[in-house]
């Protein structure tokens, strides 16, 4: 069997113009999940989850029913699921919520059965309009459907959920920071210790922080069991999971294909994905796992799609995103506009991310520019250095934080990607003054 | 007058009703100014601190951190380019050159007649259709120079009133009613849950 024949765990309504309607959902299986989990105890359900192996989609990579069971007991206790997708170029939680609303809610209210909680707040990021309007109006019918709010399908099992829009900033997908924005505050991450929400959470009380992909497996984990889900992938990555191919591909996309499988080559050649590249153009890089993550070069072609197997080729599956970068591009304009993203996005609560990604924008753009200097390269790797001490290439993954959040070490790889691949590329820029591809 | 009022009220009120906390409504309120001035003004702001029993600095404060809450007056209809990483290789600069032509405002700047704000976005999450535009958050893409151009004649001409609202507007399903549950008959439900898995437990 190929990985292509796998299930569609999260995208099966995909290949509908409708697939966000009602009347689609409860025709194809909707709800099914939810009535089959009330049946069971909420400890069955989460062992079905655990059984499942599912790692957390967001791009953090932790095992969400590990997640579930640290839950710190306690009267009350928040599910929050994190819609706030903001990782450049990853796309696939904005298509899930726009194109199947009704399943993430299903997917959101077996959670919240699992792990018993009190109140669910879907935090959906404010950029999405369509997105809001779509998971408000799945809401909507599903409280007419009595699949949530009091006694949902008859179980004697309550809670409420809310949609709650953000308002613009990458670092509210940080679940900490999430907590915060929900809070009504600036989207500060918090200082750790403590670590975890599911101990000290939303209003101090224990929160389990969900990504929407996560959510929207749930109902076919329950369905098919957890073994089912297990049994797609490898022991280091189950199941399946939404790759979002962007960049020079002839087909970008969001694809669903099982994990561990296939390879980079499979995700951006295969005819059914990727479909190559444009006519002529040859592969200069590619973006794993979002920009935070470590670039990859032809040379790493045929390694897995696999948590493991890229965290020990130095970098990260993280987001699902995958960027792909051909000769036509240039590399210090992409570090550069990345760079250039991390510096708007900090928050500002550390020095080390605060001030470095504004020094290494500047003194990008300068390269970019044609104002470059001979030992920029080495000002910005000790500017890396002093975000992320000892990032280096060939990169080593994870990366030190000297931050409060992951954001601080998200700003090197970019930088030191470009320069431990594309030196040549750097030194053309400072010693012709421009850059080659104007 | 840009104090909520009438109808914008009542929202208001319901969604403080929706958390425990009533900051937690912050940002939705102060999406709901923007829904009803356009841009979040300091009488929203006052008004908004009063109802959530803040001072209106403290509203100010989050409001400041976020970019889609404008404290300043912008256009009707918000314009963005994203140049993002994913638009960026599909040339987003070079259509942002095009849209600072054809608007004749820099990224930043609002037209002389007050329709359009023109903005350079981070990823908004579209990167299999870029370069991505988003006119008040509704999304357009792939886009080239002439599709830029046919957006920005048709939101001026109103065809494209029906599908995007005028700045400030995001989602336009309300919700239906507020929350159904009491707090308490949840806590009661729950001691009731945690004793019975205590008991299975201890089987």
């Amino acid at each position: 069997m190929s990985f292509l024949d796998a299930p569609r765990v999260v995208t099966s309504r995909f290949e509908y113009e409708d697939s966000h309607t009602l009347s689609r959902f409860v025709s194809t299986g909707g709800y099914d999940g939810l009535r089959q989990a009330l049946t069971m105890t909420p400890e069955e359900v989460a062992a079905q989850v655990d059984a499942s192996g599912i790692i957390g989609r967001g791009g953090a990579g932790f095992p969400t029913g590990r997640k579930w069971s640290m839950l710190r007991p306690a009267p009350v206790r928040y599910l929050v699921i994190n819609g706030d997708e903001s990782e450049p170029a990853t796309f696939k939680d904005h298509a899930l919520i726009t194109r199947d609303p009704n399943q993430l809610v299903e997917g959101a209210l077996i959670a919240a059965y699992a792990v018993q909680a009190t109140q669910v707040f879907l935090y959906v990021r404010g950029e999405f309009a369509l997105g809001l309007e779509r998971v408000q109006a799945a809401l909507n019918d599903a409280y007419r459907q009595g699949a949530v709010g009091r006694d949902i399908f008859g179980s004697g099992f309550s809670v409420d959920a809310i949609v709650h829009p953000g308002a613009g900033a990458y670092i509210c997908g940080d679940e900490t920071a999430l907590l915060e924005s929900l809070e009504g505050k600036r989207g500060f991450p918090r200082v750790k210790p403590p670590y975890y929400p599911a101990v000290t959470g939303l209003y101090g009380e224990p929160t389990i922080v969900n990504n929407v992909e996560t959510v929207s497996s749930l109902p076919w984990i329950i369905n098919n069991g957890g073994a089912a889900f297990a049994a797609m992938g490898a022991p280091t990555s189950t199941g399946t999971r939404v790759f979002a191919l962007a960049g020079d591909v002839m087909r970008p996309g969001n694809y669903e294909i099982e994990l561990s499988k296939p390879t980079f080559r499979d995700l951006i050649f295969a005819p059914e994905l990727g479909g190559g590249l444009r006519p002529g153009r040859s592969l200069k890089a590619i973006v794993p796992g979002g920009t935070s993550a470590f670039w990859i070069g032809p040379d790493r072609l045929d390694l897995h799609l696999d948590q493991k197997a890229v965290a020990d080729a130095g970098t990260m599956l993280g987001s699902g995103s995958v960027v792909v970068m051909d000769d036509t591009q240039c590399m210090v304009r992409a570090a550069w506009r990345i760079s250039r993203f991390y510096h708007r996005e900090s928050c500002g609560q550390c020095t080390p991310c605060r001030e470095g990604s504004g020094w290494v924008e500047n003194i990008l753009r300068r390269i970019e520019a044609g104002s470059g200097h001979e030992d920029d390269l080495d000002v910005l790797l000790d500017v890396c250095d002093n975000i992320s001490p000892e990032v280096s290439w060939p990169s080593k993954w994870p990366p030190q934080q000297t931050t409060i959040c992951p954001l601080g070490p998200s700003i090197p790889p970019a930088i030191v990607s470009s320069i431990g691949m594309f030196r040549d590329e750097y030194m053309v820029h400072i010693k012709d003054g421009g850059c080659p591809f104007d | 007058m840009p104090r909520l009022a009438g109808p914008n009220l009542e929202r208001a009120k319901e969604t403080i009703g929706l958390y425990p906390q009533a900051r937690s409504a912050l940002v939705p309120l102060c999406h709901l100014a923007q829904e009803q001035d356009g841009w979040l003004t300091p009488e929203a702001i006052e008004h908004i601190a009063e109802l959530l029993g803040l001072t209106p600095v403290e509203v100010l404060g989050t409001a400041s951190f976020y970019d889609m809450l404008h404290t300043d007056p912008v256009g009707r209809n918000l314009v963005g380019i994203c140049t993002n990483i994913a638009c960026l290789l599909a040339g987003a600069y070079e259509l942002m050159e095009h849209a600072e032509e054809t608007l004749g405002i820099s990224a930043g700047g609002t037209t002389t007649d007050g329709q359009f704000t023109l903005e350079e976005l981070e990823c908004a999450a579209f990167c299999d259709k870029a370069p991505c535009v988003l006119v008040n958050y509704r999304f357009f893409g792939p886009v080239d120079n002439a599709g830029f151009d046919q957006i920005v004649d048709d939101v001026r001409a109103g065809r494209l009133a029906e599908d995007i609202p005028s700045h400030g507007t995001l989602s336009r399903v309300r919700r239906e009613g507020g929350l159904q549950v009491p707090a308490d008959e949840v806590a009661t439900q729950r001691a009731a849950a945690d004793a019975a898995k205590r008991e299975r437990g201890a089987r």
